[in-house]
């Protein structure tokens, strides 16, 4: 058994009975990630010394009001695209491989107050365009369950680590379910927040108005810990929201009696597999024992996700991007003959394949003459989706559906054609568009690999997000399954 | 019929500051295509009465205190600068 197999709860309190060190938890990690770490190749980079000597500083601590914290002496992995000062931060891009920032995301900074041990960085998909982590510049993760097929992306290195028990938790970030599909690919427990729930300074920016960042774990509960230590205003992001952050452990009674549950017949139609299928009726069958109701609806808009992201996705990357030309910090092409020169074949050789692709598309969409053909379009069917929403939410509670279409694919077999990989996202897109917190619980295995029930609340609701997760995990025993390495 | 011609890519990756072969123009003007024609569902929603949304919360024109901080220290900040010199970040000359 791993302690990892506890719960953070229970770690608390093990630590604080002194029948285990910070110390023993940090080698715990180290330890797995040097049995299984070739395999799975979760970690970009390792900050052993640095945790090692944080470990034995923080167990000093051990009593004073330092220790009271639930996450205090905990070992975490962070994705590559959170900046974390004198520790290697790469987006998993050729671009930034050598990029050593000089100062902390507000998540970080969070995690330190909260007397967390930083493990290591975690692979993506480069600057987090992906869903397979195949685009990562560095290494292709596998997925624990079954190496042969992918993690999902882009947050796939945070989920692996976490489902392979190297980590206790992580974070990861979501754009448009880069949390919640490797989630639910791994069988671990993912949640995007509200947009505006969690400061997004020190996140490397993809598209700002739809990015997250979350936690990776392997309970609700943990789940709720983490968040809870990560969410709230931030003088530096100015579109963080200045709304009161409630206790979301407090908030997990494992009561559903009387709530509404609304399941959009766009989430169950076509392209979902009969399997996926099946486990969400299923699930609803469990949450209907618990005394929640639920009914069919309809997300009129959500046929239309895919393409308003991928417009409006892009042109933000395209100009959020832009900051990567070889001045200042990162990759620099070698004898450029001019500026321009530099700018273009530093671009040209530090960015990958699909990074680029988005940059053209993004660019592309932004220029004159297609402006409002494609980008103020793209924001004007984003209002629709948005209200969808809206309508639903005036009535039920939560929305329910799968994470993904289908579970983890093979590595290699959507590489070839673009748009099959971005249909892989159709079902957590419309939730980014529409700024909503969502949430996925392993609901399920098909052929060995784990399938994710999806569930979506209210703007600032994941409270109710939390609890229907919870009630839902403690009465299956699809979250205790863990694959064999 | 093509949405968008070989010379537009080059354009569009003139405007990105990407240095691209003709190849690469070959294959971005097919897959740029693709997802373009995509996106064109998009026009058979009428939104001739819609207002884009640019960001969901409803906030606007956040203020704060205009009050000094200290910067990032010069020494710190050139750090990552593939090339520098007396404090400033150094690239090709722009004036001859």
């Amino acid at each position: 058994m791993s302690l990892f197999d506890h719960k953070v709860s229970e770690l608390h309190e093990l630590l604080h009975k002194k029948e285990i060190t910070s110390s023993d938890l940090v080698s715990e990690s180290f330890k797995r990630i040097s049995e299984v770490d070739d395999k799975v190749q979760a970690f970009l980079t390792l900050d052993e010394e640095n945790a090692r000597a944080a470990a034995k500083e923080i167990d000093e601590k051990l009593g004073t009001d330092n220790s009271n914290g639930m996450l205090f002496g905990m070992p975490i992995g962070l994705k590559d695209n959170l900046v974390t000062k004198g520790l290697r931060t790469t987006c998993a891009s050729k671009i930034l491989e050598n990029f050593d920032p000089i100062y902390d995301a507000t998540v970080v900074n969070k995690l330190k107050d909260a007397e967390t041990i930083t493990i290591g960085k975690l692979n993506m998909d480069e600057f987090a365009m992906g869903s397979s982590n195949e685009n990562s510049g560095f290494q292709a993760t596998r997925n624990p369950w079954n190496l042969d097929t992918v993690p999902g992306g882009s947050s796939g290195g945070s989920a692996a680590a976490v489902a392979a028990g190297e980590v206790l938790f992580s974070l990861g970030s979501d754009t448009g379910g880069s949390i919640r599909q490797p989630a639910s690919f791994c069988g671990v427990v993912g949640l995007k927040p509200t947009y505006g729930r969690v400061s997004r300074f020190g996140l490397v920016a993809f598209a700002s108005s739809l990015d997250q960042i979350g936690p990776i774990t392997r309970t609700v509960e943990d789940n709720a810990y983490l968040l809870q230590a990560i969410a709230g205003i931030d003088p530096m992001d100015s579109t963080s929201a200045n709304v009161s952050v409630p206790n979301f452990a407090e908030g997990l009674t494992g009561d559903v009696k009387g709530l509404k549950i609304a399941v959009p017949k766009e989430y169950l139609g076509e392209g979902v597999q009969e399997e996926v299928r099946q486990s969400v009726l299923d699930s609803l069958k469990v949450l209907e024992k618990l005394g929640a109701t639920w009914e069919e609806v309809s997300l009129p808009h959500s046929k239309y996700a895919l393409a308003t992201y991928y417009l409006l996705s892009s042109s933000e990357a395209s100009a959020n991007l832009a900051r990567f030309d070889g001045v200042r910090y990162g990759y620099r092409t070698e004898q450029p003959e001019s500026l321009i020169e530099l700018y273009k074949k530093t671009r040209a050789e530090g960015f990958g394949e699909e990074v680029k692709r988005r940059i053209m598309l993004g660019t592309f969409a932004l220029s004159s003459g297609y402006y409002d053909a494609y980008y103020k379009k793209a924001q004007k069917v984003r209002t629709l989706i948005k209200k969808d929403f809206e309508d639903v939410f005036a009535k039920y509670d939560v929305i329910v559906g799968p994470t993904t279409p289908t579970p983890a694919f093979k590595l290699g077999e959507k590489l070839d054609d673009p748009l099959t990989m971005y249909a892989n996202d159709i079902l957590t897109i419309p939730v980014n568009l529409a700024g909503v917190p969502g949430i996925s619980v392993p609901c399920g295995f098909t052929g060995g690999l784990p399938l994710g029930l999806q569930i979506i609340g209210k703007h600032f609701d994941e409270s109710t997000v939390y609890r229907v997760a919870h009630a839902f995990e403690q009465a299956t025993d699809f979250h205790k399954q863990k694959p064999e390495l | 019929m093509s949405r968008i011609t070989t010379d537009q890519v080059k354009h569009v990756a003139n405007l990105a500051r990407l240095a691209i072969t003709e190849e690469e123009a070959k294959d971005f003007k097919n897959q740029l295509d693709a997802i373009i024609s995509f996106a064109e569902e998009l026009n058979e929603l009428d939104t001739d009465h819609v207002e884009p949304t640019s960001h969901v919360l409803n906030m606007k024109n956040v203020l704060r205190e205009d009050k000094a901080i200290e910067g990032l220290p010069q020494e710190e900040v050139l750090k990552n600068a593939p090339e520098h010199r007396d404090g400033y970040v150094k690239v090709p000359s722009i004036i001859e």
